[in-house]
């Protein structure tokens, strides 16, 4: 055998010897028992009340893919009506509905969510724990997933489906010009979808960071967690752009405050800029993580290591670093300035360097190997090929001058089906056919596999190579019918067909799928590949038995013993500690153990309080608050009862979980997951309002001169003195809560968060009152509207706080809460400093800026 | 510089896909440039095109001996210096060419300046209001859908929206630039080769962005003055009684409240300037043909065949007064 690439290392890496395992075995009796009994799933319709990452991860994967069936069932709609020229089957309003609602599905519903699902289906088995960090937060995101995109979906069915484009550009979407509730299900219906997304970010982000399998440093790490991460960062950064664009918008719509209309100080760039500054990032957000799946698909197929495991690692960093830097090449068109045109070309252009980095490491691991040409590697294959070709039109639309002529027209449409379709439709399905294995009793089969691929393959080339030449031949995009004349119906004819074939190949699939699916845990068909990864040992519902140790990238292929070792109990924690569910809990860089994290259980909150919180969104769409307000109330409620029965306290004291290591079931402080998770929460925070303020200084630059406008009078110093006085005071209060935690006895804590809490009311108050009783209203001018927004942002905040502390003194009260057992209160005190410092930050922008212009 | 016939590579290009089915209407294609700033961006998009198709064969076989060559003749490959070499060198080297190549382009289509002629186009749902700008900016003909330039002399385009935004395209001429609300933005080129060049807006606009097009008529210098001289005039006066009665007819509707036929009372500014439409190449923004039955089927039936455009239905009149109607402005020419 030649042995190429580094798996010879690999391969004779130390053999342990019998007696190094953490555990000794036999495992006493009952031990096994204690561990599957917190584990057990709930039965029959309790089901929905399971938390448990394998039974959302599959209703993740399986929502997902009905949605990608229904907004590919709008694709064929419109397919079959641009085949002929002039064609009356679809009318302009619903063709409208139809393109927007095809972009936003596949874009919000689908792909992004669908990579979520495959993470937290699959990263506790790669990274080798028995569940991430918050089960609970998992299972709520998927529910207002599910019920949010199906009721987004069903406003199809009555006309009111959004039609202005899921780009959503103003005016055009704004009251004047869409005046029906069209446009507000879009920004509520997705709005809040996003809360989805970024609360699965979070979780993927603490999960890489500390739940990982003893010995899983740094340099081990799967870069299909890798890529993981890297899209959940970008989520976190970028998600809170669109958040901002569409609160902005939908104030607008509903309240008139003027963000974008031109004429009272907007400007309908602004919406561009924050839709882009999201929008261009989330093409990697949404390619990354397939990428991270090819890496990881490609090993195992072509039997061999990845080559340049590091450079790719690297270059997915790298991609979502660069891919914020790009989000102008959307607005070529504009007529933004030639110079910073050419800044956003090149970057544009360097993203090609690190998708060039992957595609030839990939295609050096298939030479280094040999690649088994099963249905996983022909997607794969598949992939590489339509990938490349999206990435060659991608450098071509980088080039200013070219995409000012394609920009809009059917030769993007083109382009970015390569490189969705290709860079990502194509990876999911091989990872589909690839990880199914694990899951299922039975494996799909293999000859209608090929099926799928060729029709699929074929599918896809018909449809959007031709309609690279469609662009090129003047046809814009977004049109519902186009005349006999222009001679453009031979090709959509070829689109249309081949858009056909692509649904024959998915029909197919979902064909074999309900033919095969036998779900189970450990009774699966196991692994067929000869992969080397940890999610291919053998799992329960509590994942593997033991946590084994990992010595390598592949453990499976240094250790081929690994599997059943783990499974009779020789590595850590083969047993419960504390009578709960469990996780390991290991250092972010090294992947030391740290502590043995209780790991929450089945409850009914996530379900109802996804429902109620679907509800409350959707009922403010349709303007009725008072009912949305209770609706509200009970999600919160609901949320506040799934939480109340987490932090559970030093229940023990530290104890063994082999290899002579002794870990606390308890911390507190930056070590704690939860911790991590509220940092996280933080970021998103940060980052919207760094949108707001970026907002603020570009609506400013629009009205150079009229920053405030003429005619208002801003308030003397002394209001924005104070405000910020009593935000510090509120601060200074919890501070002192925290020194009050020794002695819960004393009731200093009840009297300290009220205080904290009317400082900070009265720190808001005086923020806005300021500037109202000058006369300025928000509805005149940018200004104004931009003015009232920070201080709507800090009440937000401040209803926040209300909800946390109310939370923080009920568990004190009920005795949950000391200066050992204080997540609770780390929580609230976290998200206190950052109020008072957003609120500090804001204060100063709108009382001295305008005054350091002069 | 004036090429006629598309030459080998937009036929290789577009290939069985569009001339071997049908003959191609050439009008609206980037394919068949034949304006200063079409025909600067033609250069790149060859260097693209064949760049592209290279770089594609290579990695494809690349990719193929991956798979398929025995394991000695491909050993090489596995490895970071292959990776380093193709995936970071390579594009190294021609991505900064391109990006070169592509920003002497972008300045070269930035130097055309110094317009002779400057008109003023605003978009407006679902059609483009034109107005000739007098060397002080003012108006100094209105019309609409078409607009007529002398080839190879520069034109300033200053482009606006009434309401949301559109994006002028001519693929023919120059690449696109949108119309904002709040902004005004100007665009220079010239026609290289007299002809009829259609364009379409390319922003979606609404509800009828797909029918939003018009016709740029490049002509000769001698043939414009011409034809400028002409248009500024009054419309012409109906000769027949057919056509005083279309023009009486139309007054009584009270078509001059939405649109200006200069000559006569009516003035609306809200729509289209009729004064001659008789001459255009097209109504309802480059949707129709020019003639009687298609402005008396448009009177009638603005709403139904273009729904969600401002033009009300006529359809109460009868098929007689439709018909002299569109005869007199069919004869506004």
């Amino acid at each position: 055998m030649t042995v190429v690439g580094d798996r010879s290392e690999e391969r004779t890496a130390e053999r342990k010897p019998a007696n190094r395992f953490p555990n000794e075995v036999p495992r006493p009796e009952g031990e096994l028992n204690e561990l599957r009994k917190p584990w057990v799933p709930p039965r029959g319709w309790r089901i929905l009340s399971a938390v448990n990452n394998t039974y959302v991860g599959l209703a993740y994967i399986a929502t997902g893919l009905i949605i990608f069936i229904l907004a590919g069932v709008l694709a064929v709609l419109m397919r079959t009506q641009l085949a002929t020229p002039e064609n009356d089957l679809i009318d302009y309003a619903l063709y409208n509905q139809l393109f927007t609602m095809h972009g936003t599905m596949m874009m919000f519903l689908f792909a992004v969510p669908i990579v979520e699902a495959f993470a937290v289906l699959l990263m506790p088995n790669i990274l080798g724990t028995r569940e991430l960090p918050f089960p609970r937060l998992s299972a709520y995101a998927f529910w207002i997933y599910a019920f949010g995109s199906l009721a987004f979906f069903f406003t199809l069915f009555f006309g009111v489906a959004p039609d202005t484009g899921w780009f959503m550009y103003t005016p055009l979407s704004d009251a004047r010009y869409s005046p029906g509730i069209n446009a507000d299900m879009w920004l509520l219906g997705i709005g809040f979808i996003e809360i989805a997304a970024i609360a699965g970010a979070i979780e993927i982000i603490v999960g890489f960071a500390k739940t990982r399998a003893p010995g899983m440093s740094i340099d081990r790490i799967p870069v299909f967690a890798w890529a993981m991460l890297i899209f959940a960062l970008m989520i976190v950064f970028a998600f809170p752009a669109l958040i901002l664009g569409t609160i902005l918008l939908e104030i607008e719509r509903a309240l008139g405050w003027p963000f974008f209309m031109a004429e009272k100080g907007g400007d309908p760039l602004l919406w561009q800029h924050l839709f882009w500054f999201f929008g261009h990032p989330e093409v990697y957000i949404i390619f990354i993580p397939a990428a991270g799946m090819v890496s990881t698909i490609l090993p195992a197929m072509a039997a061999t290591p990845l080559v340049g495991h590091r450079l790719v690692v690297l270059a997915l960093i790298t991609m979502g670093v660069i891919s914020f830097g790009l989000w102008v090449h959307h607005m070529y068109a504009t007529g933004l300035p030639q110079l910073s045109l050419g800044f956003f070309s090149a970057a544009s252009m360097s993203v090609a360097i690190a998708s060039g980095i992957q595609v030839f490491a990939w295609i050096a691991t298939i030479a280094s190997g040999r690649l088994k040409l099963k249905t996983p590697a022909l997607f794969i294959v598949g992939f590489l090929i339509v990938f490349t070709m999206g990435g060659l039109t991608g450098v071509m639309v980088a080039s200013v001058p070219f995409d000012l002529q394609v920009h809009d027209t059917y030769f993007v449409v083109a382009h970015f089906h390569y490189v969705l379709v290709g860079g990502m439709v194509l990876p999911v399905l091989a990872a589909i056919y690839y990880w199914y294995p694990t899951v299922s009793q039975k494996q799909l089969s293999e000859r209608v596999g090929r099926w799928v691929f060729g029709l699929f393959f074929i599918g896809l080339n018909a449809t959007f190579f031709t309609m690279h030449i469609t662009g090129l031949m003047g046809m814009p995009r977004r049109v519902y019918t186009y005349l006999a004349v222009m001679d453009w119906g031979a090709l959509n004819l070829i689109s249309t067909f081949g858009a056909y074939m692509m649904a024959a190949a998915i029909a197919l699939l979902v064909f074999d799928i309900v033919r095969t699916f036998r779900f189970s845990f450990s009774d699966t068909v196991g692994n067929i590949w000869d992969a080397g990864t940890l999610e291919w040992m053998r799992t329960y519902t509590y994942g593997t038995r033991s946590i084994p140790e990992v010595d390598s990238r592949y453990p499976l292929w240094t250790r081929p013993e690994l599997s059943d070792e783990t499974d009779e109990g020789r590595y850590y924690l083969p047993g419960t500690l504390t009578g709960r569910r469990e996780a390991l809990v290991t250092s972010p860089i090294d992947a030391r153990p740290v502590y043995v994290m209780q790991v929450p259980g089945p409850h009914w909150g996530p379900f109802l309080a996804g429902i109620a919180t679907t509800i409350f969104f959707y009922l403010l769409t349709f303007k009725l608050v008072l009912p949305a307000v209770f609706f509200g109330v009970v999600a919160v409620a609901l949320i506040l009862w799934w939480v109340w029965d987490l932090d559970h306290g030093p229940v023990r004291r530290p104890a063994h979980i082999g290899g002579g290591l002794v870990l606390p079931v308890y911390t507190s402080g930056s070590v704690n997951h939860s911790w991590w998770g509220t940092v996280t929460l933080l970021l998103v925070q940060g980052a919207f309002f760094t949108c707001l303020v970026f907002s603020y200084f570009f609506l400013w630059l629009v009205n150079p001169h009229s920053w405030p406008p003429p005619g208002v009078s801003m308030p003397s110093l002394a209001w924005p003195a104070v405000a910020a006085a009593l935000y510090a005071a509120s601060s200074a209060a919890i501070f002192f809560a925290g020194r009050a935690l020794a002695r819960p006895s004393s009731g200093a804590l009840q009297l300290l968060f009220p205080s904290a809490l009317l400082l900070f009311a009265a720190a808001v108050g005086v923020q806005v009152y300021s500037e109202w009783q000058t006369g300025l209203r928000p509805t005149q001018h940018s200004y104004g509207a931009m003015v009232y927004l920070f201080g709507a942002l800090q009440g937000f905040l401040g209803g926040v706080l209300l909800v946390m502390a109310g939370f923080t003194m009920a568990r004190s009260l009920a005795g949950k809460l000391d200066a050992v057992r204080r997540v609770t209160f780390d929580n609230t005190m976290l998200l206190w400093h950052y109020a008072t410092a957003q609120g500090l930050v804001a204060v100063g922008i709108v009382s001295l800026f305008p005054r350091a212009l002069g | 510089m004036q090429r006629r016939v598309p030459d080998l590579l937009p036929p290789l290009a577009s290939g069985a896909g569009c001339l071997l089915l049908t003959g191609c209407n050439w009008s609206q294609s980037v394919l068949a440039p034949r304006g200063s700033h079409a025909e600067a961006i033609d250069g790149i998009l060859r260097v693209l095109f064949i760049g592209g198709a290279l770089i594609f064969s290579l990695v494809a076989v690349l990719l193929a001996t991956a798979i398929l060559l025995r394991p000695s003749l491909r050993a090489w490959m596995a490895s970071n210096n292959f990776i380093i070499g193709f995936g970071i060198v390579f594009p190294v080297i021609t991505l900064m060419a391109l990006l070169t190549f592509s920003s002497v382009v972008s300045r070269t289509m930035n130097g055309i300046s110094d317009p002779k002629i400057r008109i003023e186009v605003i978009g407006e749902q679902f059609w483009w209001r034109v107005n000739y700008l007098d060397g002080q900016g003012n108006p100094a003909l209105a019309t609409a859908n078409e607009i007529r330039i002398p080839v190879n002399t520069p034109v300033e385009f200053i482009l606006k929206t009434q309401d949301v935004i559109h994006s002028f395209w001519v693929p023919s001429l120059a690449g696109k630039l949108d119309m904002i609300p709040g902004r005004t933005n100007r665009y220079t080129f010239a026609a290289t080769s007299p002809g009829v060049y259609r364009g379409q807006c390319a922003e979606y606009c609404g509800d009828q962005h797909a029918l939003m097009a018009f016709y740029v008529v490049a002509v000769p210098q001698a043939d414009y003055e011409s034809w400028f001289a002409e248009q500024v005039g009054n419309a012409a006066e109906p000769t027949t009684p057919l056509l005083r009665q279309g023009r009486d007819l139309f007054l009584a509707a009270g078509c001059g409240s939405c649109h200006t036929i200069r000559g006569t009372p009516a003035d609306g500014t809200l729509g289209p300037d009729l004064t001659r439409v008789g001459s255009r190449l097209s109504i309802a923004a480059g949707t129709y043909p020019v003639n009687v039955g298609t402005l008396a089927g448009w009177t009638s039936s603005a709403p139904h065949l273009k729904p969600g455009n401002l033009m009300p239905s006529f359809g109460n009149l009868g098929g007689e007064q439709l018909r002299a109607i569109a005869a007199y402005m069919e004869s506004l020419k």
